[in-house]
């Protein structure tokens, strides 16, 4: 059974509106994009919903009390409020460094969760 | 660091445009730059915006705010970028004068050949859109709510409702519900969205926060803090449709209702303002119409992409930079005349010792006592003699004329200021 669906591209801000003719679980035709990532995001959206995440964890004696992370691949949409779970139980300790691992292949996603900037000590 | 009393630039903001504009001035040229920010550390509001999104254009990378912002940090500090932290920026001068403040240094006084204002913007706040009801605590601007729970670790409260669909708003509302607060409701008093398309679908509808445009807050409803809002439909003229109220119980506003460039100091530099952008008037060089002030990023208008902020940041700078090297090649060239004895003043006071090569400069004075006897008035530059006039008299009422000639600008072109004595002969 084929279906049209509508989707908005959210790989780059131009935010471009997507008709995506769907099989099932398989995208048989994408029209509306303007960049070959449209097509890809569309594929991906259909069978696969992946976000980036950034929030923050804890940080011991840091300059602030809190260093920004972020999942440097996008982690399964449905998984995302399960790896915040898992990033609520993290505390570091500062000096952090820009880059750092904070949590590796995150619930087993593949994806990393990594520091976003330095965090000198206080 | 020391502090020195005249730079090539200054930057007064370290957001992404102060940023590229200090990065950029120092890579062309300019010998000592300085970033002045009132905050504790560099970076602007991009340390806030933790979220990703940025430098797709500028690094082809998705990066959050903090990591875009770190490259600079570390470019800057790499090339000899100088940074006054915690320090606020009380005036400037048209003449390039700046007046700061801080704990650690006092009262500073700097002066710059060129100045490249990167202020950014402010949000826009509940009298500036005059929102009726009681004065609980519990609302907030967005960028307040954004720095409390992503830098400092509080929580605005529990259950929010989001006025305005700006960027700031929709990424709140999805950052908020990552904390464990409920976002009731996003209200939109236009009718399309403000914000991106894509902050509409990763923050609002893959949350189910339900989005009203043309509603707005009618009332804010609480004593000592929010307890609810009374939410209401407005028509294309933001008449309110009556019947169409609805309490919706919280104890969180948020305003996400628009950004201010912010321009106090460029007023008070004689800079003239667009009332439109409500930033600087600015020719294709990011320079406004106050010599050597230049003017970029959010202070100017309020952009979509950081990217573009970082594009303006590096035209300002670069432009900032030539204009620095030219005022110190004329410093270097300018040499003041004084007036020694029985001279009373000369006329040019200064002299571009350039404008020697190939040209006569003819340089007029008085005297201040009469002497009745034949004189040398002599040029000279310390003990050095470059040429004198004789006269048979002089007094204060008759002008006196030595000319400057193409042979002297050998020896003219190695002093540092010129004197004209009046000698008997």
């Amino acid at each position: 059974m084929k279906e049209i669906q509508k989707l908005i591209c959210i790989s780059c801000p131009k935010g471009c509106t997507l008709e995506v003719t769907v099989d099932g679980d398989t995208v048989v035709k994408v029209s509306g994009e303007t960049c070959k990532k449209g097509v890809d995001y569309a594929e991906k959206e259909i069978s696969d919903p992946r976000r980036m995440i950034a929030t923050t964890v804890r940080v011991k004696n840091g300059f602030h009390p809190l260093v920004p992370v972020y999942s440097l691949q996008p982690v399964p949409k449905p998984l995302i409020q399960n790896v915040l779970k898992e990033l609520r139980k993290v505390e570091l300790t500062a000096p952090v460094k820009q880059g750092s691992v904070v949590l590796e292949n995150v619930l087993g996603t593949g994806a990393n969760i990594i520091a976003s900037r330095d965090m000198p000590a206080k | 660091m020391t502090l020195k009393n005249v730079y090539d630039v200054v930057v007064i903001g370290s957001g992404p445009g102060g940023l590229a504009a200090a990065v950029a001035a120092k890579k062309e040229g300019a010998q000592d730059v300085l970033i002045i920010e009132r905050d504790v550390e560099l970076g602007g509001i991009l340390l806030q915006c933790i979220h990703n999104g940025f430098g797709l254009e500028t690094f082809k990378e998705d990066l959050p705010g903090p990591t875009y912002a770190e490259r600079f940090i570390k470019e800057a500090q790499a090339i000899g970028v100088e940074v006054l932290l915690d320090t606020m920026v009380l005036d400037i001068t048209p003449q390039r004068k700046i007046y700061a403040a801080s704990k650690r240094n006092g009262f500073i006084e700097i002066e710059s050949r060129s100045i490249v204002l990167a202020m950014g913007c402010r949000e826009r706040t509940r009298p500036q859109i005059r929102i009726p009801g009681s004065r609980p605590a519990g609302v907030y601007s967005a960028g307040t709510a954004q720095r409390w729970v992503n830098v400092e670790g509080y929580m605005p409260g529990n259950r929010v409702v989001i006025l305005g669909s700006g960027d700031i708003g929709m990424i709140m509302a999805r950052r908020l519900t990552f904390e464990g607060a409920k976002v009731e409701r996003v209200l939109e008093v236009m009718d399309y969205l403000t914000g991106l398309t894509r902050n509409y679908v990763q923050c609002l509808l893959d949350f189910d926060i339900p989005l009203q445009l043309r509603h707005t807050v009618k009332r804010v409803i609480g004593n000592t803090h929010v307890e609810a809002i009374e939410a209401v439909q407005v028509d294309a003229k933001w008449n309110v449709v009556p019947g169409s109220e609805e309490v919706i119980p919280c104890d969180t506003l948020l305003l996400s209702v628009g950004l201010i460039p912010e321009n106090e100091l460029s007023r008070k530099a004689g800079v003239i303002l667009d009332p439109i952008t409500g930033g600087p008037v600015v020719d294709d060089n990011f320079q406004t119409n106050v010599h050597g002030i230049f003017a970029a990023g959010n202070v100017v208008h309020v952009y979509d992409l950081v990217d573009w902020v970082t594009e303006a940041g590096y035209e300002a700078g670069k432009c900032a930079a030539a204009h620095a090297i030219e005022v110190r090649r004329k410093e270097h060239h300018l040499i003041p005349l004084i007036a020694g004895d029985n001279v009373r003043y000369i006329v040019p006071h200064m002299l571009d010792k350039r404008n020697l090569e190939g040209n006569e400069i003819r340089l007029q004075m008085r005297v201040s006592k009469p002497v009745e006897q034949p004189v040398w008035l002599e040029v000279h530059d310390k003990n050095n003699l470059i040429t004198r006039r004789a006269e048979r008299y002089v007094r204060p009422g008759e002008m006196v004329t030595v000319v400057l000639k193409p042979d002297h600008f050998a020896e003219v072109s190695k002093a540092d200021s010129l004197t004209i004595d009046m000698v008997l002969r």
